[in-house]
Protein backbone atom coordinates (compact mmCIF):
# COMPACT_ATOMS: atom_id res chain seq x y z
CA UNK A 1 0.00 0.00 0.00
CA UNK A 2 2.46 2.60 -1.11
CA UNK A 3 -0.40 5.03 -1.63
CA UNK A 4 -1.20 5.34 2.04
CA UNK A 5 2.42 6.03 2.89
CA UNK A 6 2.70 8.83 0.37
CA UNK A 7 -0.58 10.23 1.55
CA UNK A 8 0.51 10.13 5.14
CA UNK A 9 3.60 12.19 4.34
CA UNK A 10 2.79 15.50 6.01
CA UNK A 11 5.12 17.58 3.80
CA UNK A 12 2.93 16.92 0.74
CA UNK A 13 1.50 20.29 -0.31
CA UNK A 14 -2.17 20.62 -1.11
CA UNK A 15 -2.20 20.35 -4.88
CA UNK A 16 -5.74 21.55 -5.09
CA UNK A 17 -7.07 18.50 -6.89
CA UNK A 18 -8.16 15.04 -5.96
CA UNK A 19 -6.55 11.78 -6.93
CA UNK A 20 -9.02 11.09 -9.70
CA UNK A 21 -9.20 14.58 -11.18
CA UNK A 22 -6.66 13.87 -13.97
CA UNK A 23 -8.67 10.80 -14.93
CA UNK A 24 -11.79 12.85 -15.54
CA UNK A 25 -9.98 15.11 -17.97
CA UNK A 26 -8.16 12.25 -19.68
CA UNK A 27 -10.99 9.75 -19.91
CA UNK A 28 -12.75 11.04 -23.04
CA UNK A 29 -9.59 11.08 -25.18
CA UNK A 30 -8.19 7.82 -23.80
CA UNK A 31 -11.46 5.91 -24.16
CA UNK A 32 -11.88 7.20 -27.72
CA UNK A 33 -8.38 6.14 -28.71
CA UNK A 34 -8.91 2.74 -27.09
CA UNK A 35 -12.08 2.27 -29.08
CA UNK A 36 -10.83 3.49 -32.45
CA UNK A 37 -7.12 2.63 -32.19
CA UNK A 38 -6.50 -0.28 -29.86
CA UNK A 39 -9.68 -2.28 -30.44
CA UNK A 40 -9.22 -2.45 -34.25
CA UNK A 41 -5.55 -3.33 -33.74
CA UNK A 42 -6.52 -6.26 -31.51
CA UNK A 43 -9.12 -7.26 -34.09
CA UNK A 44 -6.39 -7.22 -36.77
CA UNK A 45 -4.22 -9.36 -34.50
CA UNK A 46 -7.02 -11.93 -34.17
CA UNK A 47 -7.71 -11.80 -37.92
CA UNK A 48 -4.04 -12.42 -38.62
CA UNK A 49 -4.42 -15.89 -37.07
CA UNK A 50 -7.39 -16.79 -39.27
CA UNK A 51 -7.97 -17.77 -42.85
CA UNK A 52 -10.01 -14.75 -43.84
CA UNK A 53 -10.79 -14.33 -47.52
CA UNK A 54 -14.06 -12.47 -47.87
CA UNK A 55 -14.51 -13.47 -51.48
CA UNK A 56 -14.87 -17.04 -50.19
CA UNK A 57 -17.24 -16.74 -47.21
CA UNK A 58 -18.35 -20.36 -47.58
CA UNK A 59 -14.96 -21.51 -46.28
CA UNK A 60 -15.65 -19.69 -42.99
CA UNK A 61 -12.88 -17.92 -41.13
CA UNK A 62 -11.09 -20.71 -39.22
CA UNK A 63 -8.14 -20.16 -36.91
CA UNK A 64 -4.97 -21.47 -38.50
CA UNK A 65 -2.31 -20.54 -35.95
CA UNK A 66 0.80 -18.94 -37.36
CA UNK A 67 0.17 -20.09 -40.94
CA UNK A 68 -0.39 -16.53 -42.25
CA UNK A 69 2.83 -15.35 -40.62
CA UNK A 70 4.78 -18.30 -42.03
CA UNK A 71 3.35 -17.54 -45.47
CA UNK A 72 4.18 -13.85 -45.23
CA UNK A 73 7.71 -14.39 -43.94
CA UNK A 74 8.45 -16.91 -46.70
CA UNK A 75 6.77 -14.77 -49.37
CA UNK A 76 9.44 -13.21 -51.54
CA UNK A 77 7.09 -10.45 -52.79
CA UNK A 78 6.64 -9.22 -49.21
CA UNK A 79 10.39 -9.05 -48.69
CA UNK A 80 11.07 -7.42 -52.04
CA UNK A 81 8.39 -4.84 -51.23
CA UNK A 82 10.09 -4.07 -47.91
CA UNK A 83 13.42 -3.95 -49.68
CA UNK A 84 12.01 -1.55 -52.26
CA UNK A 85 10.68 0.64 -49.44
CA UNK A 86 14.17 0.67 -47.91
CA UNK A 87 15.67 1.50 -51.31
CA UNK A 88 13.21 4.37 -51.69
CA UNK A 89 14.16 5.65 -48.23
CA UNK A 90 17.91 5.58 -48.84
CA UNK A 91 17.35 7.30 -52.19
CA UNK A 92 15.14 10.17 -51.07
CA UNK A 93 16.68 10.83 -47.66
CA UNK A 94 20.18 11.99 -48.72
CA UNK A 95 18.72 14.18 -51.48
CA UNK A 96 16.23 15.78 -49.08
CA UNK A 97 18.86 16.27 -46.38
CA UNK A 98 21.41 17.89 -48.69
CA UNK A 99 18.90 20.07 -50.55
CA UNK A 100 17.15 20.90 -47.28
CA UNK A 101 20.43 22.00 -45.72
CA UNK A 102 21.27 24.18 -48.72
CA UNK A 103 17.85 25.83 -48.57
CA UNK A 104 18.15 26.32 -44.80
CA UNK A 105 21.58 27.97 -45.19
CA UNK A 106 20.20 30.25 -47.90
CA UNK A 107 17.35 31.26 -45.60
CA UNK A 108 19.65 31.71 -42.61
CA UNK A 109 22.18 33.91 -44.39
CA UNK A 110 21.73 37.60 -43.54
CA UNK A 111 20.34 39.97 -46.18
CA UNK A 112 17.72 39.66 -48.96
CA UNK A 113 14.89 40.24 -46.50
CA UNK A 114 11.92 40.32 -48.88
CA UNK A 115 13.02 37.50 -51.13
CA UNK A 116 13.89 35.43 -48.08
CA UNK A 117 10.44 35.82 -46.52
CA UNK A 118 8.86 34.95 -49.85
CA UNK A 119 10.99 31.81 -50.17
CA UNK A 120 10.15 30.80 -46.61
CA UNK A 121 6.43 31.13 -47.20
CA UNK A 122 6.49 29.23 -50.49
CA UNK A 123 8.12 26.26 -48.74
CA UNK A 124 4.79 25.63 -47.06
CA UNK A 125 3.02 25.02 -50.39
CA UNK A 126 4.51 21.56 -51.14
CA UNK A 127 3.96 20.47 -47.54
CA UNK A 128 0.29 21.41 -47.59
CA UNK A 129 -0.53 19.98 -51.01
CA UNK A 130 -2.90 17.03 -50.67
CA UNK A 131 -0.79 13.89 -51.16
CA UNK A 132 -3.21 12.46 -53.68
CA UNK A 133 -3.08 15.69 -55.68
CA UNK A 134 0.73 15.49 -55.66
CA UNK A 135 0.16 12.18 -57.44
CA UNK A 136 -2.16 13.84 -59.97
CA UNK A 137 0.42 16.55 -60.63
CA UNK A 138 3.01 13.80 -61.10
CA UNK A 139 0.82 12.11 -63.71
CA UNK A 140 0.59 15.41 -65.61
CA UNK A 141 4.26 16.37 -65.36
CA UNK A 142 5.68 12.93 -66.18
CA UNK A 143 3.32 12.08 -69.04
CA UNK A 144 5.34 10.64 -71.91
CA UNK A 145 3.69 12.65 -74.67
CA UNK A 146 2.80 16.02 -73.21
CA UNK A 147 4.58 16.07 -69.83
CA UNK A 148 6.72 19.05 -69.00
CA UNK A 149 9.46 16.82 -67.53
CA UNK A 150 10.35 15.59 -71.00
CA UNK A 151 10.30 19.16 -72.31
CA UNK A 152 12.90 20.09 -69.68
CA UNK A 153 14.97 17.07 -70.69
CA UNK A 154 14.74 18.30 -74.27
CA UNK A 155 16.10 21.72 -73.25
CA UNK A 156 19.27 20.09 -71.92
CA UNK A 157 19.59 17.82 -74.93
CA UNK A 158 18.12 14.52 -73.76
CA UNK A 159 15.49 12.51 -75.54
CA UNK A 160 12.07 11.89 -73.99
CA UNK A 161 11.73 9.22 -71.29
CA UNK A 162 8.71 6.98 -70.88
CA UNK A 163 8.60 7.83 -67.16
CA UNK A 164 5.55 6.06 -65.82
CA UNK A 165 5.62 2.90 -67.93
CA UNK A 166 9.22 1.86 -67.33
CA UNK A 167 10.39 0.51 -63.95
CA UNK A 168 13.31 2.91 -63.50
CA UNK A 169 11.37 5.87 -64.86
CA UNK A 170 8.44 5.28 -62.52
CA UNK A 171 10.74 4.89 -59.52
CA UNK A 172 12.57 8.09 -60.45
CA UNK A 173 9.27 9.93 -60.89
CA UNK A 174 7.97 9.05 -57.41
CA UNK A 175 11.37 9.93 -55.95
CA UNK A 176 11.22 13.36 -57.59
CA UNK A 177 7.70 14.07 -56.36
CA UNK A 178 8.63 12.96 -52.84
CA UNK A 179 11.73 15.16 -52.92
CA UNK A 180 9.55 18.07 -54.04
CA UNK A 181 7.07 17.56 -51.24
CA UNK A 182 9.42 16.80 -48.33
CA UNK A 183 12.59 18.83 -48.95
CA UNK A 184 10.84 21.88 -47.42
CA UNK A 185 10.21 19.81 -44.29
CA UNK A 186 13.96 19.16 -43.91
CA UNK A 187 14.75 22.78 -44.75
CA UNK A 188 12.41 24.16 -42.07
CA UNK A 189 13.78 21.77 -39.43
CA UNK A 190 17.38 22.66 -40.26
CA UNK A 191 16.50 26.35 -40.30
CA UNK A 192 15.11 26.00 -36.78
CA UNK A 193 18.40 24.34 -35.78
CA UNK A 194 20.52 27.08 -37.36
CA UNK A 195 18.59 29.80 -35.57
CA UNK A 196 19.45 28.13 -32.24
CA UNK A 197 23.15 28.95 -32.70
CA UNK A 198 23.84 31.84 -30.29
CA UNK A 199 24.37 35.02 -32.32
CA UNK A 200 27.65 36.09 -30.68
CA UNK A 201 29.26 32.67 -31.20
CA UNK A 202 28.36 32.70 -34.88
CA UNK A 203 29.64 36.30 -35.25
CA UNK A 204 32.93 35.44 -33.56
CA UNK A 205 33.37 32.37 -35.75
CA UNK A 206 32.65 34.39 -38.89
CA UNK A 207 35.39 36.85 -37.94
CA UNK A 208 37.85 34.06 -37.30
CA UNK A 209 37.35 32.05 -40.44
CA UNK A 210 36.15 32.90 -43.90
CA UNK A 211 35.47 29.26 -44.70
CA UNK A 212 31.78 28.52 -44.79
CA UNK A 213 32.51 24.82 -44.47
CA UNK A 214 34.51 25.30 -41.26
CA UNK A 215 31.70 27.39 -39.84
CA UNK A 216 29.18 24.72 -40.73
CA UNK A 217 31.27 21.90 -39.31
CA UNK A 218 32.51 23.39 -36.08
CA UNK A 219 29.81 25.84 -35.07
CA UNK A 220 26.49 24.97 -36.72
CA UNK A 221 26.64 21.18 -36.99
CA UNK A 222 26.04 20.45 -33.28
CA UNK A 223 22.82 22.45 -33.51
CA UNK A 224 21.73 20.60 -36.65
CA UNK A 225 22.16 17.07 -35.32
CA UNK A 226 18.92 16.79 -33.28
CA UNK A 227 17.02 17.96 -36.37
CA UNK A 228 18.83 15.42 -38.52
CA UNK A 229 17.87 12.62 -36.14
CA UNK A 230 14.25 13.78 -36.25
CA UNK A 231 14.30 13.88 -40.06
CA UNK A 232 15.81 10.41 -40.34
CA UNK A 233 13.31 8.78 -38.02
CA UNK A 234 10.17 10.66 -39.08
CA UNK A 235 10.91 10.15 -42.75
CA UNK A 236 11.42 6.42 -42.21
CA UNK A 237 7.98 6.23 -40.59
CA UNK A 238 6.54 8.36 -43.40
CA UNK A 239 8.01 6.13 -46.10
CA UNK A 240 6.50 3.07 -44.42
CA UNK A 241 3.17 4.96 -44.47
CA UNK A 242 3.55 6.32 -47.99
CA UNK A 243 0.49 5.43 -50.00
CA UNK A 244 -1.55 8.27 -51.52
CA UNK A 245 0.92 9.84 -53.90
CA UNK A 246 2.31 6.55 -55.23
CA UNK A 247 -1.12 4.96 -55.51
CA UNK A 248 -2.36 7.82 -57.68
CA UNK A 249 0.78 8.01 -59.79
CA UNK A 250 1.63 4.37 -60.47
CA UNK A 251 -0.58 2.02 -58.38
CA UNK A 252 2.68 0.25 -57.52
CA UNK A 253 3.52 -0.46 -61.16
CA UNK A 254 4.70 -0.99 -63.78
CA UNK A 255 5.02 -4.56 -62.58
CA UNK A 256 6.15 -4.13 -59.00
CA UNK A 257 8.60 -1.28 -59.66
CA UNK A 258 6.98 1.10 -57.15
CA UNK A 259 5.20 -1.44 -54.96
CA UNK A 260 6.07 0.10 -51.57
CA UNK A 261 4.96 -1.77 -48.47
CA UNK A 262 1.72 0.12 -47.75
CA UNK A 263 0.66 -0.19 -51.40
CA UNK A 264 1.43 -3.89 -51.36
CA UNK A 265 -0.56 -4.61 -48.18
CA UNK A 266 -3.46 -2.54 -49.50
CA UNK A 267 -3.52 -4.70 -52.64
CA UNK A 268 -3.44 -7.99 -50.73
CA UNK A 269 -6.23 -6.75 -48.47
CA UNK A 270 -8.51 -4.87 -50.83
CA UNK A 271 -7.81 -6.23 -54.31
CA UNK A 272 -7.21 -9.90 -53.49
CA UNK A 273 -9.35 -9.64 -50.32
CA UNK A 274 -7.07 -11.99 -48.43
CA UNK A 275 -7.54 -10.15 -45.14
CA UNK A 276 -5.90 -12.82 -43.01
CA UNK A 277 -2.60 -12.52 -44.84
CA UNK A 278 -2.90 -8.75 -45.12
CA UNK A 279 -3.55 -8.48 -41.37
CA UNK A 280 -0.43 -10.52 -40.63
CA UNK A 281 1.54 -8.19 -42.89
CA UNK A 282 0.00 -5.16 -41.20
CA UNK A 283 0.88 -6.49 -37.73
CA UNK A 284 4.48 -7.00 -38.84
CA UNK A 285 4.52 -3.46 -40.22
CA UNK A 286 3.10 -2.22 -36.91
CA UNK A 287 5.88 -3.97 -34.97
CA UNK A 288 8.46 -2.32 -37.21
CA UNK A 289 6.79 1.05 -36.66
CA UNK A 290 6.69 0.61 -32.89
CA UNK A 291 10.44 -0.10 -32.88
CA UNK A 292 11.03 3.06 -34.91
CA UNK A 293 8.84 5.23 -32.71
CA UNK A 294 10.47 3.89 -29.53
CA UNK A 295 13.78 4.90 -31.08
CA UNK A 296 12.36 8.31 -31.88
CA UNK A 297 11.11 8.86 -28.36
CA UNK A 298 14.33 7.55 -26.79
CA UNK A 299 16.53 9.80 -28.91
CA UNK A 300 14.47 12.96 -29.08
CA UNK A 301 12.26 13.30 -26.05
CA UNK A 302 14.97 12.59 -23.49
CA UNK A 303 14.97 16.14 -22.25
CA UNK A 304 11.25 16.00 -21.49
CA UNK A 305 12.05 13.96 -18.36
CA UNK B 1 28.83 41.21 -54.68
CA UNK B 2 29.19 37.75 -56.14
CA UNK B 3 27.92 36.29 -52.89
CA UNK B 4 24.84 38.51 -53.05
CA UNK B 5 24.00 37.48 -56.60
CA UNK B 6 24.39 33.80 -55.72
CA UNK B 7 22.19 34.28 -52.66
CA UNK B 8 19.47 35.93 -54.73
CA UNK B 9 19.70 33.26 -57.44
CA UNK B 10 19.53 30.52 -54.82
CA UNK B 11 16.48 32.00 -53.11
CA UNK B 12 14.74 32.50 -56.45
CA UNK B 13 15.44 28.86 -57.25
CA UNK B 14 13.78 27.88 -53.95
CA UNK B 15 10.67 29.87 -54.85
CA UNK B 16 10.49 28.38 -58.37
CA UNK B 17 11.14 24.85 -57.12
CA UNK B 18 8.43 25.11 -54.44
CA UNK B 19 5.78 26.67 -56.62
CA UNK B 20 6.33 25.19 -60.08
CA UNK B 21 4.43 21.86 -59.82
CA UNK B 22 1.57 23.59 -58.03
CA UNK B 23 1.36 26.42 -60.58
CA UNK B 24 1.65 23.95 -63.45
CA UNK B 25 -1.49 22.24 -62.16
CA UNK B 26 -3.31 25.55 -61.77
CA UNK B 27 -2.29 26.53 -65.31
CA UNK B 28 -3.54 23.21 -66.68
CA UNK B 29 -6.88 23.78 -64.95
CA UNK B 30 -7.35 26.86 -67.17
CA UNK B 31 -6.34 25.09 -70.39
CA UNK B 32 -8.53 23.46 -72.99
CA UNK B 33 -8.02 19.73 -73.50
CA UNK B 34 -6.22 20.49 -76.79
CA UNK B 35 -3.78 22.84 -75.01
CA UNK B 36 -3.09 20.27 -72.32
CA UNK B 37 -2.44 17.51 -74.87
CA UNK B 38 -0.17 19.73 -76.97
CA UNK B 39 3.30 18.30 -77.43
CA UNK B 40 5.63 19.96 -76.56
CA UNK B 41 3.62 21.54 -73.69
CA UNK B 42 2.46 25.12 -74.23
CA UNK B 43 3.39 27.79 -71.68
CA UNK B 44 1.26 30.58 -73.12
CA UNK B 45 -2.38 29.97 -73.87
CA UNK B 46 -5.81 31.59 -73.78
CA UNK B 47 -7.26 30.70 -70.38
CA UNK B 48 -10.72 29.17 -70.17
CA UNK B 49 -13.10 28.70 -67.24
CA UNK B 50 -14.69 25.71 -68.97
CA UNK B 51 -13.16 23.14 -66.59
CA UNK B 52 -14.40 24.95 -63.52
CA UNK B 53 -17.94 25.40 -64.81
CA UNK B 54 -17.95 21.68 -65.66
CA UNK B 55 -16.77 20.47 -62.26
CA UNK B 56 -19.11 22.76 -60.33
CA UNK B 57 -22.01 21.51 -62.45
CA UNK B 58 -20.90 17.93 -61.71
CA UNK B 59 -22.75 16.86 -58.56
CA UNK B 60 -20.12 14.21 -57.96
CA UNK B 61 -17.42 16.82 -57.40
CA UNK B 62 -19.51 19.29 -55.41
CA UNK B 63 -20.95 16.43 -53.35
CA UNK B 64 -17.45 15.17 -52.62
CA UNK B 65 -16.32 18.60 -51.47
CA UNK B 66 -19.33 18.81 -49.16
CA UNK B 67 -18.49 15.34 -47.80
CA UNK B 68 -14.90 16.42 -47.20
CA UNK B 69 -16.12 19.53 -45.41
CA UNK B 70 -18.52 17.57 -43.18
CA UNK B 71 -15.94 14.95 -42.26
CA UNK B 72 -13.05 17.36 -41.69
CA UNK B 73 -15.13 19.83 -39.68
CA UNK B 74 -16.87 17.30 -37.45
CA UNK B 75 -13.72 15.32 -36.75
CA UNK B 76 -11.76 18.49 -36.00
CA UNK B 77 -14.39 19.70 -33.53
CA UNK B 78 -14.44 16.31 -31.83
CA UNK B 79 -10.64 16.18 -31.70
CA UNK B 80 -10.53 19.55 -29.93
CA UNK B 81 -13.37 18.68 -27.53
CA UNK B 82 -11.69 15.43 -26.54
CA UNK B 83 -8.08 16.55 -26.84
CA UNK B 84 -8.08 19.87 -24.96
CA UNK B 85 -9.10 18.39 -21.57
CA UNK B 86 -6.52 15.63 -22.00
CA UNK B 87 -3.90 18.27 -22.77
CA UNK B 88 -4.90 20.12 -19.60
CA UNK B 89 -4.31 16.97 -17.54
CA UNK B 90 -0.96 16.30 -19.21
CA UNK B 91 0.20 19.90 -18.79
CA UNK B 92 -0.88 20.44 -15.19
CA UNK B 93 -1.05 17.18 -13.27
CA UNK B 94 1.49 14.64 -12.13
CA UNK B 95 0.23 11.07 -12.09
CA UNK B 96 1.50 7.57 -12.49
CA UNK B 97 1.86 6.33 -16.07
CA UNK B 98 1.89 9.88 -17.43
CA UNK B 99 4.92 9.43 -19.66
CA UNK B 100 3.61 6.12 -21.03
CA UNK B 101 0.34 7.78 -21.88
CA UNK B 102 2.19 10.62 -23.50
CA UNK B 103 4.25 8.25 -25.66
CA UNK B 104 1.19 6.33 -26.66
CA UNK B 105 -0.43 9.52 -27.95
CA UNK B 106 2.71 10.41 -29.87
CA UNK B 107 3.27 6.94 -31.37
CA UNK B 108 -0.01 7.26 -33.22
CA UNK B 109 1.75 9.77 -35.48
CA UNK B 110 3.97 7.00 -36.86
CA UNK B 111 1.50 4.20 -37.59
CA UNK B 112 0.64 3.45 -41.21
CA UNK B 113 -3.07 3.91 -41.95
CA UNK B 114 -3.14 0.53 -43.69
CA UNK B 115 -2.68 -1.16 -40.28
CA UNK B 116 -6.00 0.24 -39.07
CA UNK B 117 -7.75 0.32 -42.45
CA UNK B 118 -7.98 -3.49 -42.64
CA UNK B 119 -9.67 -4.18 -39.27
CA UNK B 120 -11.78 -1.01 -39.40
CA UNK B 121 -13.08 -2.08 -42.81
CA UNK B 122 -14.20 -5.45 -41.39
CA UNK B 123 -15.65 -3.91 -38.22
CA UNK B 124 -17.48 -1.22 -40.17
CA UNK B 125 -18.84 -3.82 -42.55
CA UNK B 126 -20.24 -5.86 -39.64
CA UNK B 127 -21.70 -2.75 -38.00
CA UNK B 128 -23.17 -1.53 -41.30
CA UNK B 129 -21.12 1.65 -41.08
CA UNK B 130 -19.32 1.45 -44.44
CA UNK B 131 -19.91 4.52 -46.60
CA UNK B 132 -21.03 6.74 -43.70
CA UNK B 133 -19.61 10.04 -42.51
CA UNK B 134 -19.44 8.63 -38.99
CA UNK B 135 -16.83 5.95 -39.70
CA UNK B 136 -14.49 8.45 -41.37
CA UNK B 137 -14.97 11.00 -38.59
CA UNK B 138 -14.09 8.39 -35.96
CA UNK B 139 -11.09 6.96 -37.77
CA UNK B 140 -9.66 10.43 -38.50
CA UNK B 141 -9.54 11.02 -34.76
CA UNK B 142 -6.69 8.48 -34.57
CA UNK B 143 -4.31 10.99 -36.13
CA UNK B 144 -6.05 14.22 -35.08
CA UNK B 145 -6.18 13.56 -31.34
CA UNK B 146 -2.39 13.17 -30.99
CA UNK B 147 -1.81 16.42 -32.90
CA UNK B 148 -4.30 18.35 -30.75
CA UNK B 149 -3.00 16.84 -27.51
CA UNK B 150 0.59 17.62 -28.38
CA UNK B 151 0.18 21.22 -29.53
CA UNK B 152 -2.33 22.20 -26.84
CA UNK B 153 -0.30 20.61 -24.01
CA UNK B 154 2.63 22.68 -25.15
CA UNK B 155 0.52 25.83 -25.12
CA UNK B 156 -1.05 25.07 -21.70
CA UNK B 157 2.39 24.52 -20.18
CA UNK B 158 3.34 28.08 -21.06
CA UNK B 159 0.46 29.53 -19.02
CA UNK B 160 1.88 30.90 -15.71
CA UNK B 161 0.91 28.89 -12.63
CA UNK B 162 0.26 32.02 -10.51
CA UNK B 163 -2.98 32.63 -12.39
CA UNK B 164 -4.17 29.23 -11.28
CA UNK B 165 -3.07 29.83 -7.69
CA UNK B 166 -5.07 33.05 -7.55
CA UNK B 167 -8.16 31.37 -8.97
CA UNK B 168 -7.81 28.53 -6.50
CA UNK B 169 -7.70 30.98 -3.58
CA UNK B 170 -10.95 32.38 -4.89
CA UNK B 171 -12.38 28.92 -4.53
CA UNK B 172 -12.49 27.89 -8.20
CA UNK B 173 -12.55 24.14 -8.83
CA UNK B 174 -10.41 22.44 -11.46
CA UNK B 175 -13.09 22.45 -14.11
CA UNK B 176 -13.67 26.18 -13.68
CA UNK B 177 -9.91 26.79 -13.87
CA UNK B 178 -9.79 24.80 -17.11
CA UNK B 179 -12.73 26.64 -18.60
CA UNK B 180 -12.09 30.18 -17.38
CA UNK B 181 -8.28 30.34 -17.53
CA UNK B 182 -6.81 27.65 -19.73
CA UNK B 183 -9.29 27.58 -22.59
CA UNK B 184 -9.22 31.35 -23.28
CA UNK B 185 -5.46 31.73 -22.76
CA UNK B 186 -4.73 28.57 -24.74
CA UNK B 187 -6.97 29.60 -27.62
CA UNK B 188 -4.14 30.36 -30.08
CA UNK B 189 -2.66 26.88 -29.61
CA UNK B 190 -6.08 25.30 -29.89
CA UNK B 191 -6.70 27.18 -33.14
CA UNK B 192 -3.37 26.05 -34.60
CA UNK B 193 -4.04 22.44 -33.63
CA UNK B 194 -7.53 22.64 -35.13
CA UNK B 195 -6.13 23.95 -38.41
CA UNK B 196 -3.61 21.09 -38.55
CA UNK B 197 -6.34 18.56 -37.80
CA UNK B 198 -8.45 20.01 -40.56
CA UNK B 199 -5.59 19.95 -43.08
CA UNK B 200 -4.66 16.34 -42.30
CA UNK B 201 -8.19 15.02 -42.56
CA UNK B 202 -8.96 17.08 -45.67
CA UNK B 203 -5.88 15.57 -47.32
CA UNK B 204 -6.48 11.96 -46.30
CA UNK B 205 -6.96 9.37 -49.06
CA UNK B 206 -6.39 5.77 -47.91
CA UNK B 207 -9.13 5.48 -45.27
CA UNK B 208 -11.59 7.35 -47.47
CA UNK B 209 -10.78 5.08 -50.43
CA UNK B 210 -11.33 1.91 -48.42
CA UNK B 211 -14.24 2.89 -46.18
CA UNK B 212 -16.52 4.75 -48.61
CA UNK B 213 -18.45 3.74 -51.69
CA UNK B 214 -20.82 6.03 -53.54
CA UNK B 215 -22.41 8.32 -50.95
CA UNK B 216 -19.57 9.59 -48.81
CA UNK B 217 -16.65 9.77 -51.24
CA UNK B 218 -14.38 12.63 -50.21
CA UNK B 219 -12.73 15.08 -52.60
CA UNK B 220 -9.36 13.26 -52.92
CA UNK B 221 -11.18 10.00 -53.72
CA UNK B 222 -13.22 11.61 -56.48
CA UNK B 223 -10.17 13.40 -57.89
CA UNK B 224 -8.33 10.08 -58.16
CA UNK B 225 -11.36 8.29 -59.57
CA UNK B 226 -11.14 10.49 -62.67
CA UNK B 227 -7.81 8.82 -63.32
CA UNK B 228 -9.24 5.71 -64.94
CA UNK B 229 -10.63 5.23 -68.40
CA UNK B 230 -9.22 5.82 -71.82
CA UNK B 231 -9.52 9.54 -72.56
CA UNK B 232 -8.66 11.30 -69.30
CA UNK B 233 -10.44 14.64 -68.70
CA UNK B 234 -7.17 16.36 -67.72
CA UNK B 235 -8.60 19.85 -67.40
CA UNK B 236 -11.35 18.69 -65.05
CA UNK B 237 -8.89 16.64 -63.03
CA UNK B 238 -6.55 19.59 -62.58
CA UNK B 239 -9.42 21.96 -61.76
CA UNK B 240 -10.62 19.52 -59.09
CA UNK B 241 -7.07 19.24 -57.77
CA UNK B 242 -6.81 23.02 -57.56
CA UNK B 243 -10.13 23.32 -55.74
CA UNK B 244 -9.00 20.68 -53.23
CA UNK B 245 -5.57 22.16 -52.58
CA UNK B 246 -6.43 25.87 -52.48
CA UNK B 247 -8.27 25.99 -49.13
CA UNK B 248 -5.67 23.92 -47.29
CA UNK B 249 -2.84 25.96 -48.75
CA UNK B 250 -4.43 29.11 -47.34
CA UNK B 251 -4.86 27.43 -43.96
CA UNK B 252 -1.27 26.21 -44.07
CA UNK B 253 0.01 29.72 -44.82
CA UNK B 254 -1.85 30.95 -41.72
CA UNK B 255 -0.05 28.40 -39.52
CA UNK B 256 3.20 28.40 -41.48
CA UNK B 257 5.18 29.51 -38.41
CA UNK B 258 4.05 26.34 -36.63
CA UNK B 259 4.51 24.00 -39.60
CA UNK B 260 7.56 22.24 -38.18
CA UNK B 261 5.91 21.77 -34.81
CA UNK B 262 2.81 20.31 -36.39
CA UNK B 263 4.70 17.86 -38.57
CA UNK B 264 7.26 16.68 -36.03
CA UNK B 265 5.02 16.78 -32.96
CA UNK B 266 7.50 19.18 -31.43
CA UNK B 267 10.60 17.01 -31.44
CA UNK B 268 12.64 19.99 -32.61
CA UNK B 269 11.92 23.20 -30.83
Amino acid sequence: MSDTTTRAAPAKPNRGYGRWTPAWFLAPAVLTLLLIGIYPTLFALVTSFRRYNITRPRDGFPFIGFENYVNVLTDSTFWSSLLLTAKFYVTVLPIQVVLGLVVALLLHKPGMGMLKSLARVTLVVPLATTYAVVGLIGRLIFNRDFGVANQFLGFVGFGPIDWLSTPNGAFAAIVIMDVWQWTPFCALIFLAGLSMVPGEIEEAARLETSSKLALLRHVQLPYLLPGLTAVMILRSADVLKLFDMVFVMTRGGPGSATDLISIYIQRVGFRIFDLGTASAQAILLLILTIIISRLYIRLLYREVH
Amino acid sequence: MRGKVLHAVGLTAVVVFSLFPFLWMVAASFKTQADILASPPVWFFTPTLQNYTEIFADTKVSGAIINSLIVATCSTILAVLLGAPAAFALARYEFRGKSDLWFWFISNRMISPIVLALPVYLLAMQANLLDTHLVLILIYLTFQLPIVVWIVTDQFKSIPADLEQAARLDGADQFTIFRKIYLPLGAPGIAVSAIFSFIFSWNELLYALVLTRRNVQTAPVVATSFMSGYELPWGKIMATGTVIVLPVTIFALIVSRHMVRGLTMGATK
